[in-house]
């Protein structure tokens, strides 16, 4: 380390990276020339958790890891042990999960936004966006019960019935929700300040991003069009028409161009969704005890931050023999070096940002 | 011996008794408006973020600010082990004395001066308050932290870059007077029957983005970025120390406002304060307050306990004899014309304090508004907007309105008539600035070219 090199310590208790991220950054003067994230401080141990529950008890634990994003941890848990046991959850089932897992979507995408706005300055949007998460998360409770760890799924469909009003509630928030967007978008997007502040910075190409196995809005925003709802679709994603939004450069400005988009697209796949939900069964025959055949499977979903995938050992007991959980969050986490290199501190903040890491993810 | 003394302390007093007891009255009063400053503030933010801000502490959250002063007060006093003590000690008290101490030279009425006519009132201000710099310089070097020293170092650079912008914009106005003197400059605005913000728009423009940098305020809060630094310079800061800074802050906030309301605004002057069939505008102020009063009456059925009850009837009652004495100058003579000339210099005081403040009022919110909508810039953008846009810009200007005063002195225009020289002068400075715009973007587009190449040859 040479004299004029100044290595500042952000976090763990830092306002704005998200948790428990300690970034030790390696400074000349504001400029950044080398970074390492030290993580864990959230461990749990989830994996081992796993591996001394029943494949049902085991299921509420995968809520905790990405936190704002339960829904989506949730259904890609429930789908591959269904994947394990050779049963397929029952349409109705299907298109409810499709619903709920697109809500989903829209709230983590909604807290992302608000955040990531905050960290570089804009104060106002947060608020707009928790008020428009608080209605999802007021269907999430009607449905469910819970708000934020729902365990809204259980493993062969659902647990619970769609409440009388689900259709209309969803269709109303889709509503307001369109002219919502457009109010966040008259905040930041032709803003002058906000695209000198997120344009060419942390920019990751398509050669980079597949490298580092990054996946989700991250990876689209680089240019390339991979998105696991259109390429190996699950739920009931292949009856729905939506768009795949794609960025160009992979900069800051074009993740926040593609989230945004994206929930467009999940507010147009709710309102397909809800004007047909078939009737029938809710829950396929699945047993009380859960005893899977002994093998092995990897079930992948596109969660809001990228392809969360559940790699599932089983022994033909009731306990998985080992899980092993592909968390979007931390395999993004994987390229922010190569994102903050030769950019200023306050870029850090907004590429921890736009990365839209969740720690209880990253440290399981 | 002793007599002599005595009557020289005497002598002493009748001359200064009034600016001590106003200084002293500052110091004691200058804390709760801040209070209720940062009140208004969070008010404000909450109705731009649709929710109600702070409603526990008081009627509608009118106690808070003494609820939170209480808190500081009584909070542990923490000195982190390898800070310089003395410095630390003494930087806050720096940066809130220079506040305080700029304070004095403002006028808020006519009669209301602290330092009376200082012939170098506006300097006296402007370099007094820029001394408060060195309180955050110091207290971030002291604290012995990097963030602390990277937020002071932010903030120097800042200041030292806007300093300039600032006092070219205040040149431009001052070619208008002549004069330094706070009083002579309002008088000037009375006699020419025109406010400085219309003969020199670019000045007025230049100088409030300016200060709204100085003040370490959004979107140029860099120094205390939150989600960047932390707290800035503030971040090993806590209780009563943390809260002389942010009294520093908001003391500065109310310093650069006054300037301007001087400068630009009219200081103490009622909008067309020359024009006589507007003379109705005298009862704006205590109609006003009398609504605002009556509004309070109104919602006092509707709050939930007794005590806050009667805390919104006395604010009510505040309200009304604010009213009343705002009236009693305007109204008095209505009745009985004989009393006009008695009750003239009361007028001038009372309303010209009135003014005064609403327009200081009107330019913090202007702030406060900024701060709620848009994002914060990054250090090089910052820099780069003082240094390659707004320097130059306001030399520019300050040539454009010499030349504009000199075709006025040969046109002998005066008043609303120097309009015709000013005007296209402002628009050739805005051109001039959508000019320096331009050739900015184009080096950028050019830099880009060649920064793009070796990005990643490190």
């Amino acid at each position: 380390m040479g004299a004029d090199e100044l290595v500042i310590n952000m976090g763990p208790q830092h306002p704005s990276t998200h948790g428990v991220l300690r970034v030790k950054l390696k400074l000349d003067g504001e400029r950044v020339i080398g970074s390492e994230c030290v993580i864990g401080y959230l461990h749990r141990g989830v994996e081992k958790i796993a591996e001394n529950r029943t494949y049902q008890q085991f299921a509420p634990y995968v809520d905790r890891m990405d936190y704002v994003a339960a829904v989506s941890s949730g259904l890609g848990y429930c789908e591959a042990v269904e994947k394990l046991l050779m049963v397929e959850a029952p349409p109705r089932a299907r298109v409810i999960r499709t619903i709920l897992t697109e809500l989903q979507r829209i709230a983590s995408h909604l807290l992302w936004l608000g955040t990531h706005a905050l960290d570089i300055g804009a104060l106002t949007p947060l608020f707009y966006c928790f008020r428009e998460r608080e209605e999802i998360l007021k269907i999430f409770e009607k449905y469910c019960g819970a708000r934020l760890t729902t365990h809204a799924f259980r493993i062969g469909g659902l647990q619970y019935e769609a409440y009388d009003t689900l259709e209309k509630d969803v269709e109303r928030f889709c509503k307001d929700f369109e002219s919502r967007i457009v109010e966040y978008e008259t905040l930041l997007t032709q803003n002058r300040i906000w695209i000198g502040r997120t344009k060419g910075v942390g920019v990751l190409t398509a050669e980079d991003a597949i490298a580092f196995g990054v996946t989700g809005p991250v990876l689209r925003a680089s240019g390339v069009k991979w998105d696991i709802r259109k390429a190996m679709p699950y739920a009931a994603y292949d009856q729905y028409k939506f768009e795949i939004p794609v960025g160009t450069t992979g900069d800051t400005y074009d993740r926040y161009l593609v989230r945004m988009e994206e929930m467009r697209q999940s507010r147009l796949i709710c309102l397909q969704a809800i004007e047909n939900i078939p009737s029938g069964p809710i829950l396929a025959k699945v047993g009380k005890v859960l005893k899977p055949p002994p093998g092995e499977v990897y079930h992948a979903i596109e969660a809001p931050k990228g392809e969360i995938g559940y790699y599932i050992v089983s022994d033909g007991t009731v306990m998985p023999y080992r899980v092993h959980i592909r968390p979007p969050s931390f395999i993004n986490l994987q390229a922010f070096d190569r994102m903050v290199r030769g950019h200023l501190v306050a870029d850090v903040v907004a590429i921890i940002g736009t990365i839209d890491i969740v720690l209880g993810e990253v440290d399981r | 011996m002793m007599n002599a003394a005595l009557q020289a302390t005497l002598e002493f007093l009748k001359l200064y008794w009034a600016p001590l007891l106003c200084g002293v009255a500052v110091v004691a009063i200058l804390p709760l408006v801040v209070g209720y400053i940062v009140l208004v503030e969070r008010k404000i933010m909450a109705d731009m973020q649709a929710r109600l801000g702070p409603m526990r502490v008081g009627p509608h959250g009118l106690l808070q600010p003494i609820a939170d002063a209480v808190k500081l007060l009584i909070k542990e006093d923490i000195i982190p082990e390898n800070a310089d003590k003395l410095v630390f000690w003494l930087a806050p008290v720096l940066s809130v004395g220079a506040g305080l101490l700029s304070l004095a030279g403002l006028a808020i009425g006519p009669a209301f001066q602290i330092a009376q006519d200082i012939n170098i009132g506006i300097l006296f201000v402007v370099g007094i308050s820029a001394l408060g710099i060195f309180g955050i310089v110091l207290g971030g070097w002291a604290s012995n932290s990097h963030y602390s020293l990277m937020g002071a170092l932010r903030s120097s650079a800042q200041l030292v870059s806007y300093e300039t912008a600032a006092g070219m914009a205040l040149v431009s106005a001052l070619l208008f007077t002549g004069t330094l003197n706070i009083k002579s400059i309002v008088e000037a605005q009375s006699k020419e029957g025109i406010w400085f913000v219309l003969l020199a728009p670019v000045a007025f423009f230049t100088y409030l983005v300016a200060s709204i940098a100085e003040t370490n305020r959004a979107p140029f809060d860099l120094p205390e970025a939150e989600s960047e630094l932390v707290a800035g310079y503030m971040t090993e800061f806590s209780g009563f120390r943390w809260s002389l800074y942010f009294l520093a802050e908001y003391t500065n906030m109310i310093v650069v406002a006054s300037v301007a309301t001087t400068l630009f605004l009219g200081g103490w002057l009622r909008p067309f304060s020359g024009v006589p069939w507007l003379n109705f505008l005298d009862f704006v102020p205590p109609l006003l307050l009398s609504a605002i009063g009556a509004y309070c009456v109104l919602r006092m059925p509707k709050q939930p306990t007794r005590v806050q009850q009667l805390f919104m009837l006395a604010m009510a009652g505040l309200c009304f004899v604010v009213a009343l004495v705002l009236a009693a100058p305007v109204v008095l003579p209505v009745i009985k014309p004989s009393l006009r000339a008695a009750v003239a210099p009361f007028y001038a005081g009372i309303h010209g304090g009135f003014w005064f403040i609403f327009k200081v009022s009107l330019y913090i919110y202007f702030f406060m508004w900024l701060r709620f909508t848009i994002p914060r810039y990054r250090f090089d953008q910052l820099m780069r907007l003082g240094w390659h846009f707004l320097i130059p810009l306001s030399i520019i200007n300050v040539l454009l309105v010499g030349v504009a005063l000199i075709a006025g002195a040969y046109f002998h225009l005066q008043g609303w008539g120097l309009l015709l020289v000013t005007t296209p002068a402002a628009v050739v400075a805005l051109v001039a600035a959508f000019l320096i715009l331009a050739v900015e973007k184009e080096r950028d587009a050019r830099q880009e070219q060649t920064a793009a190449s070796d990005f990643y040859a490190g």
